[in-house]
């Protein structure tokens, strides 16, 4: 592969791949069953990505199952969003790069929702952060946090290097995290993350103290703990999978660490949002049952954005959730989120169920934030 | 002086040493079209790192920046080399796939701003003249 023998595009991932492992200490290169690729909004790829993508295209295919992270747009429906036609343009042309190297262009953080789901303990290169977790965490998969053109580099390949959290050496829990707060909503479970990253920073924690949580609330916390901690790894005592040794090291977290993070992501007064969006990471086809419910019959008199896989957006159509949820007024945004899209100057304040949304509405958009459970935000919106 | 590190691309390249005491991120911190260091309060805000050899402790910042590495290589705005303290993913992709010569585990701070150097980075040498 690294003769050229296979083409250009597969020569200069195999360059990268095996540069990587020789500076990280690889013994070897690994198969990789699944791929999930992040740097797909032009947003943040610019011409330099897209230039690079082009060249890629040219005669690289993908090996295994490849599916992209959120682009920039809704890829149909940018214009009902207030997309530039110059901006759809380059991300239309970033998407086709993909397609012609044979990605699956389904653009979501999410897909374990939407068939990218590989089995337990398998090896696989995914780059979203909140996805990174949840597949180390929640499923039992090995991966590290990848870049775009690593991550790329694999599914061209269909390999990774063996380091990092690929091995069970470095998967081990380096501190025990006592929960002793009342764990019960999805913005609870982002208080939890937000205030077990910011204490631990990346390091691999034992939960123990939480009795369950559902999928909805796993993928909030890890989108949490990985935006505010940069942590790729968590083991939640009964809920998730994977075995570790017991580290000496603990901490605890209480009810007020919790009520604190929820003060520290309200900054903003309830006539400074003008925008709610839900779906960070993108919605479960159970949320977006839930939305239709709460929306049913009433208008949003706020622009609301409920961002989703393509797919669930498709079932949701079948099952008549996506006509109800926008004879509201309230919108979808497929294929991308509050967090990728080019939303700075167009919006003051921001209202979500997510704590990593309220990281990116302050940090990229400037924005003051309100955080809440879907059906607060619903009623307030509504109201 | 010959300083022996390791390399991360490799290639050769000669040029006069352009030295950072702090981080670079070349998403958002570096112009690919005038090769100038724009972040705010960088100690090489507004200095242009192209054609240098670009000496700086480590990467930081979004993962974006290895495109951005590519795209000033294609732009004729890229640095002739680069050398890390010690190196992480995204300047460490961006210069494999931009092509740019790049070694690291280098004593940096025996190399200042305006001196002359040579580097073998298959070798991972750099002599400074």
């Amino acid at each position: 592969m690294l003769s050229g023998k296979h083409g250009n595009a597969v020569k200069s991932s195999m360059n990268i791949l095996v540069s990587l492992g020789e500076i990280f200490g690889a013994k070897r290169l690994i198969d990789v069953s699944s791929v999930q690729i992040a740097g797909v909004s032009y947003h943040n790829l610019g011409d330099a990505g897209l230039g690079y993508l082009s060249d890629l295209a040219k005669d690289g295919k993908v090996r295994v199952l490849t599916t992209l992270n959120p682009a920039g747009m809704d890829m149909e429906n940018w214009k009902n969003l207030g997309i530039s036609p110059e901006f759809a343009d380059k991300q239309i042309k970033v998407i086709d790069a993909f397609k012609r190297m044979g990605v699956i262009t389904t653009c979501t953080c999410t897909p374990y929702f939407v068939g990218n789901i590989p089995h337990f303990g398998e090896h696989i290169s995914w780059s979203e952060s909140s996805a990174v977790c949840y597949a180390n965490s929640v499923l039992g998969l090995k991966t590290n946090r990848e870049g775009g053109p690593s991550a790329l580099a694999s599914a061209l390949t269909g390999k990774t290097a063996e380091f990092g959290l690929h091995l069970d050496e470095n998967r081990q829990a380096q501190v025990v995290v006592n929960v002793k707060a009342k764990m019960q909503t999805v913005p609870d479970f982002g208080a939890l993350g937000y205030s077990i990253g910011k204490k631990i920073g990346n390091k691999i924690p034992l939960i123990r103290g939480v009795e369950k949580a559902s999928v909805e609330q796993l993928k909030s916390f890890c989108a949490s703990i990985a935006t505010y901690g940069g942590t790729a790894l968590f083991y939640m005592e009964g809920i998730t999978p994977g075995t570790t040794k017991t580290p000496e090291e603990s901490i605890e977290i209480v009810q007020g660490n919790i009520d604190g993070a929820k003060k520290d992501l309200n900054d903003a007064a309830d006539d400074e949002i003008d925008l709610v969006a839900i779906g960070c990471p993108h919605l479960s086809l159970k949320e977006v049952a839930e939305v239709a419910k709460m929306l049913d019959g009433k208008k949003v008199k706020k622009e609301m954005w409920i961002c989703v896989a393509r797919p669930i957006k498709k079932i949701a159509d079948q099952m008549g959730y996506s006509q109800t949820i926008e004879k509201s007024g309230a919108k979808f945004a497929c294929d991308t989120c509050m967090a990728v899209a080019p939303l700075k100057g167009r919006f003051k304040g921001l209202a979500t169920d997510s704590a990593k949304g309220c990281f990116y509405g302050r940090g990229k958009n400037a924005f003051k934030t309100k955080f809440a459970t879907i059906e607060e935000l619903i009623r307030e919106a509504t109201k | 002086m010959i300083l022996k590190g390791r390399r991360v691309m490799g290639g050769k390249a000669k040029g006069e040493a352009l030295v950072s005491a702090d981080g670079i991120s070349f998403y958002g911190g570096v112009e690919p079209e005038t090769g100038n260091v724009v972040e705010k309060g960088h100690p090489l805000e507004g200095k242009s790192v192209t054609g240098k050899i670009l000496v700086f402790p480590t990467g930081k910042g979004s993962t974006v920046g290895s495109y951005t590495l590519y795209q000033m290589k294609k732009l004729g705005t890229a640095p002739a080399a680069i050398i890390n303290g010690e190196i992480e993913t995204i300047v460490a992709v961006g210069a494999i796939i931009a092509e740019i010569p790049c070694v690291d585990k280098i004593d940096i701070a025996r190399i200042k701003t305006g001196d002359k150097l040579s580097m073998d980075a298959d070798a991972g040498t750099v002599e400074v003249k």
